[in-house]
């Protein structure tokens, strides 16, 4: 469903993305790991059209996503759901509306079924009696389950996760998983999450994909890069600091 | 032949760097206003951004425009009274006050004290949406954050700061007719009896020039200062006074430059 092929962006001298190739197939979760600072979130931009590659290719469908522009990259834009590493709730909106905010702007729905989708959005995610609430009055956590609320609201066909557990505690991050499991079983949409909550991806991730050095080091079933033996595999997993991986 | 020293061509290395940083810097910003007319221009319109946007803008600045607008006026209506007393020209004062008001202080006033009041904020909005990825989320929900943010600001300015200018000018002639007529005792009847002998329409349409072009200057500034933001709070502080401090001092320059070509 979506191939990304030689991917490569530099900012100046830096070269963060160094020829990526990686397959995500349709109705997978694919879960993008590695160190903090190691272009997993410029990847996930280039996969939303945020960002443009200095080379490589995005294919979605069998569309070549880095050549389009306006509308035609809106159109494909429509297909996706988004849920940003802070959220990114308007804060000039109460929850409730955040969440109806794409059915509102986006379709011709009659105001009393997009306040019914909605409200049924919102208790999918447990946050029924919030909706009155501004985004800066609930918790980090309910930020989340929001903005994932939001994602899902025009039920698109691929999801976009950026560290959607950053900063909660344990008990947090596993209930965020467990929402997003639960989701992807009713709605089969293709998720692509960037995190690197180890061992917790393991529990959600049907496919993992390693970037280190700007490269997909490896990639392929959960389990398998659980067990793998490449070295900056198994460091990152261990959370050794001695090894290939340098902290930085 | 000897090769110039390094230091030299370092030195033309960063003179050339910042010319062609500013030379794009330029390029972006008349390119951002460019963009933002066809958006204008075309549709969907947001309406209701819009209204929230005259809210922001005019709405808001509503206090702090009535009372610059009374003191300014007040001390127009005193300094000028001092002036022309000393030719034993005091009957002219309603053209004086109204004149400096409507051509001049009116429109440079008003837009600096909205560029202060809100166009900071709106800075500092567009900045916070610009960090917090909101602006991003507009993006890839495909809907396109110039309609929803950059436009309906610069419309709203468009049709804010003549309002506001007008109530400015308003209120700073009845401030002056304040301190002319209640306090310094000149009669109701000269004050604004001579005003509408010397005050022509050339006058009110060269403050109504004024206060538009501000209206498109101030926000086409503070919005992209915030569009264009740096890093972090950092970034949004300033952006912040970048924006009020450009936008200052491009009302004086082209106040300057309109007065000369709406003499």
């Amino acid at each position: 469903m979506i191939l990304v092929e030689n991917l490569r962006k530099s900012f100046g001298e830096q070269q963060v993305l160094n020829g990526v190739n990686l397959e995500i197939g349709k109705g997978e979760i694919l879960v993008i790991i590695g160190q903090s600072g190691g272009g997993k979130s410029v990847l996930l931009k280039h996969l939303l059209g945020l960002l443009e590659a200095d080379d490589g290719r995005i294919v979605v469908d069998g569309v070549d996503v880095t050549s389009l522009r306006g509308r035609a990259l809106d159109d494909v834009r429509r297909r996706y759901g988004v849920v940003f590493q802070g959220g990114a709730l308007f804060d000039s909106m109460s929850v409730f509306d955040n969440v109806a905010f794409p059915l509102r702007e986006r379709t011709h729905l009659r105001e009393s079924e997009i306040s019914a989708r909605a409200k049924a959005k919102l208790e999918q995610v447990g946050l029924a009696t919030m909706g009155h609430k501004n985004p800066a009055e609930i918790s980090g956590g309910m930020r989340k389950r929001v903005a994932i609320a939001r994602a899902l609201i025009t039920e698109p066909e691929i999801v976009f996760f950026d560290e959607p557990t950053t900063g909660l505690d344990p008990v947090l991050v596993s209930a965020i998983h467990r929402l997003i499991l639960e989701l992807h079983s009713r709605f089969h949409f293709t998720a692509v999450m960037v995190s690197h909550e180890i061992p917790e991806i393991f529990q959600i991730a049907q496919k993992v994909a390693m970037l280190h050095d700007g490269r997909i080091v490896e990639s392929g079933p959960a389990d398998l890069i659980q067990a793998s033996e490449n070295p900056v595999i198994r460091q990152f997993i261990r959370g050794d600091p001695e090894g290939p991986l340098q902290a930085h | 032949m000897n090769a110039a020293p390094s230091w030299i061509l370092d030195l033309v290395a960063l003179v050339g760097r910042l010319a062609l940083n500013m030379a794009a810097a330029l390029g972006r910003f008349g390119l951002f206003l460019a963009q933002a007319v066809v958006f204008m221009l075309t549709p969907p319109f947001k309406g209701r951004q819009l209204l929230s946007r005259i809210h922001f803008i005019g709405f808001n600045s509503l206090v702090i425009i009535v009372l610059t607008g009374a003191f300014t006026g007040m001390v127009l209506g005193l300094q000028v009274f001092i002036t022309l007393s000393r030719f034993g020209s005091e009957a002219f004062l309603g053209p004086a006050v109204a004149l400096s008001l409507i051509r001049e202080l009116g429109p440079v006033l008003a837009a600096l004290m909205v560029t202060g009041r809100a166009g900071s904020a709106l800075t500092a909005e567009i900045g916070i949406m610009r960090i917090t990825e909101q602006i991003d989320a507009l993006t890839v929900m495909a809907l396109n954050p110039y309609r929803y943010l950059v436009v309906p600001s610069i419309v709203a300015g468009l049709i804010t700061f003549p309002l506001m200018t007008a109530i400015f000018d308003t209120v700073g002639i009845f401030g002056g007719y304040l301190v002319g007529v209640k306090l310094l005792g000149l009669s109701r009847g000269t004050y604004f009896g001579e005003m509408t002998t010397f005050v022509d329409l050339g006058d009110i349409a060269t403050g109504v020039w004024k206060s538009l072009s501000f209206g498109v200057l101030v926000t086409w500034v503070c919005a992209y200062k915030g569009f264009y933001v740096g890093h972090g709070a950092e970034g949004v502080a300033r952006a912040t006074t970048q924006a009020v401090v450009l936008s200052s001092v491009l009302i004086l320059v082209w106040d300057y430059f309109l007065g000369s070509v709406l003499q």
